[in-house]
């Protein structure tokens, strides 16, 4: 390396030291810990366990759609049950826990140079409230009536009516409970990320210094805190309705030649409150994926992230804009029709930082010295299918497009490819990238390739043509689609073919499980920084990191997360907190 | 490397896809071909850009791939083509947005010789309430619903009484003329959506919700409900019958009024409280078995 001379721009900001608090048994270090990054295997163990049943759900209704007739226990009522539930744990219970719980509570502190998140305590009970909305959420396949069939919108009246399973049962009190308690399981965990990264960070690291890691986390978090009451007063309405007759959402209702005692409410206003929720939770979902895999193609190119400051602006931009765009879900919702044009301006405003966000991805492949590893790959993948799911919300998001196509397979499989192959893939690259870090042992590389493939190229082979599904009309949340004369016998093959694929990939998720145990006693030994990464977490002294991850002092930050390659310097990566400066300093302040 | 080919792969075979596969839209028989170019327009649009981006990647992937000695460029930022990509995208979208907008002013502006026509869902169920000939709907409200009124038409609305009700059966209407469809839910949330009309929209209960459009070809044509309505949903199936004038007037002939509907039992019926049960309760296995049935 050339000599290195002490930068003097670095702010004198001190850092108070803080005191930890010191397990002293096995079951404060293992169970009721407060280290962040025990929580975050926590959090991530529980969130892929969960996730596993709504994948095994998923299995159950391709094969009820692709083979129809052929399975008698999968009657409407348990159909209806099954899409309920993976919807819920998909969205809710694996991808934003495991976003914000796994990846947050890991990455946070250790990126912004700090030795825990600042409310250790709080952090905890975070965790052990989301598992109590998990097996709330899980005791509602073993209660009478079982779970709620009201789809993962719950609509109302319908949820909380006969006609629907769990309606009147058990199922939608649970589902409400679960919700309403996950809720308050992330605000705990939530206000620690924004304080952690608010307060928390080491000596110059400075905002503009963050890895985009930690702005899309950070983002999404200030989103969540934002976006997650809406969902919580909905939750506590619809509650009332069930259980006390209110008529928050129910109007005057004959169901089945009988008039209930319901009158006056609007069950408009629900999905005005669900999506005020739901659409933010669309980004709370994908901005972490964005910071990740910016990061991603960072590194494994060896090349800085293009436009870095453009890229900070288009989170924040996306987040902001993301509130203002909500009723693009209910553009046949019988809500007033002119709202559609200012919800389709919005709607395809949106489209203009996210599209600037594609093109830094790419742009940053653009010169760079590509390292085709596993989390490079997934990277790759996650843009591909992010940019066709992005695509074809342009065509929901532009109002009179969405006429013919909402409540279609068009919307389910668009929805898919943007917040659920695309989000995931990511989450596998960072899997992949980060184990290293928090097992001490690199996965297994031919497994991961074999998981790769499978899983990127059988993805968009289930939901590319299944937008032509939806295409030609036929609708989502069908139990059944005989009779309908819009189906040609060949739409029928191209659902069986679906359900395969569906059957194949998930076989490959069981091999990415096989490895994530395998490796942890059988993988390579990485060492601290295998990737030759700049961020602070591939700089601490002991890898896994122990408690307080960075020994006795903590890290001083010279320099962003992006000096790859940097001419003159002898190696193509210098870490955050190496100082000195390099030939012209070209950092974007 | 086998990315990179594998890239270019992913976007021939979506091209190749979309041109040759068999899965494609219904013909249409509506006046709403607006929304079809729409959706061509942005296809167009959205292909190409998908196009570009994946094969520009496929190239950057075969040709930066690290090889022993290279070493990426280092460039932060490049303030001139940030704006530029920024600007064009705006561009693009706005080429989208404008089409889009022009037709949805069209979708939402019924004209104003469009015929009223209602249609009531209902688990599971459709309905249909023509206004006779005064050609006023009667009002009509969730509350008046009873076994020998299963629409709500209020019973002692003069302008109510000659409209014709078609329940749970068959709708016909007239080719080329314009219809407003006026959409009521007495139950859940339903959406009345034939994919050859391509229009749809939910119906609510406690309001009235619209949409418009011309049947341009005479057919038979199945409405699908849209909306997740409880279990039945899937085999809630309609008809509507698009006719030409004089078939169409033959049917209407045929049909019943409110006043013909509901005379013999009138007075039984006008004096019912809220809250009083009309049938034996809900009994969801048993309505289920009709619709079936069906």
């Amino acid at each position: 390396m050339v000599d290195v001379t002490p930068a003097d721009a670095v702010p004198p900001a001190e850092v108070g030291e803080v005191e930890l608090y010191h397990p002293h048994s096995w079951w404060t270090k293992y169970v009721f810990s407060q280290d962040a990054k025990v929580i975050a295997v926590q959090y991530s163990a529980t969130a892929t366990a969960i996730g596993l049943v709504a994948l095994v759900l998923s299995w159950l209704m391709r094969l009820q759609l692709g083979f129809p007739g052929t399975f008698d226990f999968i009657t409407p009522e348990a159909y209806y049950q099954f899409i309920t539930v993976h919807g819920m744990i998909m969205v809710i219970y694996l991808l934003t826990a495991l976003f914000l719980g796994g990846f947050g509570n890991y990455l946070i502190p250790l990126m912004v140079g700090a030795r825990d998140m600042v409310f250790p305590y709080v952090n905890m009970l975070s965790y052990w409230v989301y598992l109590l909305a998990v097996l709330v959420l899980v005791s509602s396949f073993f209660a009478p009536g079982g779970p709620t069939g009201a789809g993962w919108t719950l609509y109302p009246p319908q949820a909380i009516m006969t006609g629907t399973p769990g309606g009147q049962d058990w199922g939608i009190i649970l589902m409400l409970s679960s919700l309403i308690l996950f809720i308050i399981g992330f605000t705990m965990g939530g206000l620690n990320y924004v304080v952690t990264v608010l307060q928390g960070r080491t000596r110059g690291m400075t905002l503009m210094r963050l890895p985009l890691t930690v702005w899309g986390i950070f983002t999404a978090t200030v989103m969540a805190l934002l976006a997650f009451p809406a969902l919580f007063v909905a939750c506590v309405m619809m509650l009332l309705d069930r259980l006390l007759g209110t008529s928050f959402f129910m109007p005057a209702i004959v169901e089945m030649g009988e008039q209930l005692q319901h009158n006056g409410g609007s069950p408009i206003l629900f999905q005005h409150l669900f999506w005020f929720f739901g659409h933010p939770e669309v980004y709370i979902v994908a901005l972490p994926a964005f910071g990740i895999v910016s990061d991603l193609i960072s590194t494994h190119a060896r090349k800085n992230i293009f436009g870095y400051r453009m890229m900070v602006w288009a989170i924040i931009a996306i987040g902001a804009l993301s509130f203002v765009v909500w009723a693009h879900h209910m553009y046949v919702s019988g809500m007033n029709p002119y709202f559609g044009f200012f919800f389709a301006t919005t709607t395809l405003i949106i489209a203009v930082p996210t599209a600037i966000k594609v093109y830094n991805w790419v742009l940053t492949l653009w010169r760079g010295d590509i390292h085709l590893t596993i989390p490079m790959l997934f990277a790759l993948a996650f843009i591909v299918t992010f940019v066709n799911g992005g695509l074809t919300g342009l065509f929901l998001g532009n109002v009179v497009v969405d006429v013919p196509l909402s409540d279609t397979m068009f919307v389910v499989a668009h929805f898919h490819m943007v917040m659920g192959v695309a989000p995931i893939l990511v989450i596998f690259g960072a899997i992949y990238h980060w184990y290293p870090k928090v097992s001490g042992r690199m996965l297994d590389e031919t497994l991961g390739r074999f998981h790769f493939w499978v899983t990127f190229l059988g993805a968009y082979l289930i939901f590319f043509p299944m937008h032509y599904l939806g295409l030609m009309g036929v609708p989502r949340r069908y139990a059944e689609l005989t009779d309908m004369t819009i189906m040609t016998e060949s739409a029928h093959h191209l659902n069986s073919f679906i359900s395969i694929m569906a059957f194949i990939v998930g076989f490959a998720q069981m091999v990415f499980l096989f490895n994530l145990i395998w490796s942890i006693r059988h993988g390579r030994e990485a060492g601290g920084n295998p990737w030759r990464a700049t961020t602070l977490e591939w700089q601490t002294p002991e890898t896994p990191p122990a408690h307080g991850n960075f020994g006795k002092e903590l890290p001083i930050v010279y320099r962003w997360a992006y000096d790859y390659s940097v001419p003159g310097a002898k190696q193509d990566f210098i870490p955050q907190n190496v100082p000195g400066t390099f030939g012209p300093s070209r950092e974007p302040t | 490397m086998a990315i990179a080919l594998v890239l270019v792969l992913v976007v021939v075979g979506s091209v190749l896809f979309h041109f040759l596969s068999p899965w494609w839209w219904t013909p249409i028989a509506s006046n709403w071909d607006y929304i079809d170019n729409t959706i061509i327009i942005t296809f167009w649009i959205t292909g190409v850009v998908f196009s570009a981006v994946v094969l520009f990647m496929a190239y950057c992937v075969f040709r930066f791939r690290h090889r022993e000695g290279n070493r990426a460029a280092y460039e932060p930022e490049n303030r001139r083509l940030e704006s530029w990509l920024t600007v064009v995208t705006a561009v693009g979208v706005t080429a989208l947005l404008v089409p889009g907008l022009f037709v949805w002013s069209r979708f939402v502006n019924v004209p104003s010789e469009a015929a009223d026509i209602e249609v009531v869902g209902q688990q599971w169920q459709w309905s249909f309430r023509l206004p006779g000939k005064d050609g006023k709907l009667g009002t009509s409200d969730t509350r008046d619903v009873t076994s020998d009124n299963p629409l709500g038409v209020a019973p002692k609305d003069p302008n109510g009484q000659d409209d014709v009700l078609v329940e749970a059966a068959d709708l016909h209407l007239p080719v080329g003329k314009p219809v407003k469809v006026l959409l009521r839910s007495i139950d859940v949330l339903h959406d009345f959506y034939i994919p050859e009309f391509r229009a749809k929209m939910d119906m609510i209960p406690g309001s009235v919700t619209y949409f418009w459009f011309t049947p341009t070809r005479t057919g038979t044509f199945q409405v699908l409900c849209a909306e997740l309505c409880g279990q039945g949903h899937p085999l809630m199936h309609g008809v509507v019958v698009v006719d030409t004038e004089q078939d169409y007037q033959a049917w209407l002939g045929q049909q019943q009024t409110f006043a013909q509907l509901s005379a013999p039992q009138q007075t039984g019926s006008a004096d019912r409280r809220p809250g009083e049960t009309t049938a034996s309760g809900p009994d969801i296995a048993a309505k289920l078995e009709t619709v079936e049935a069906r």
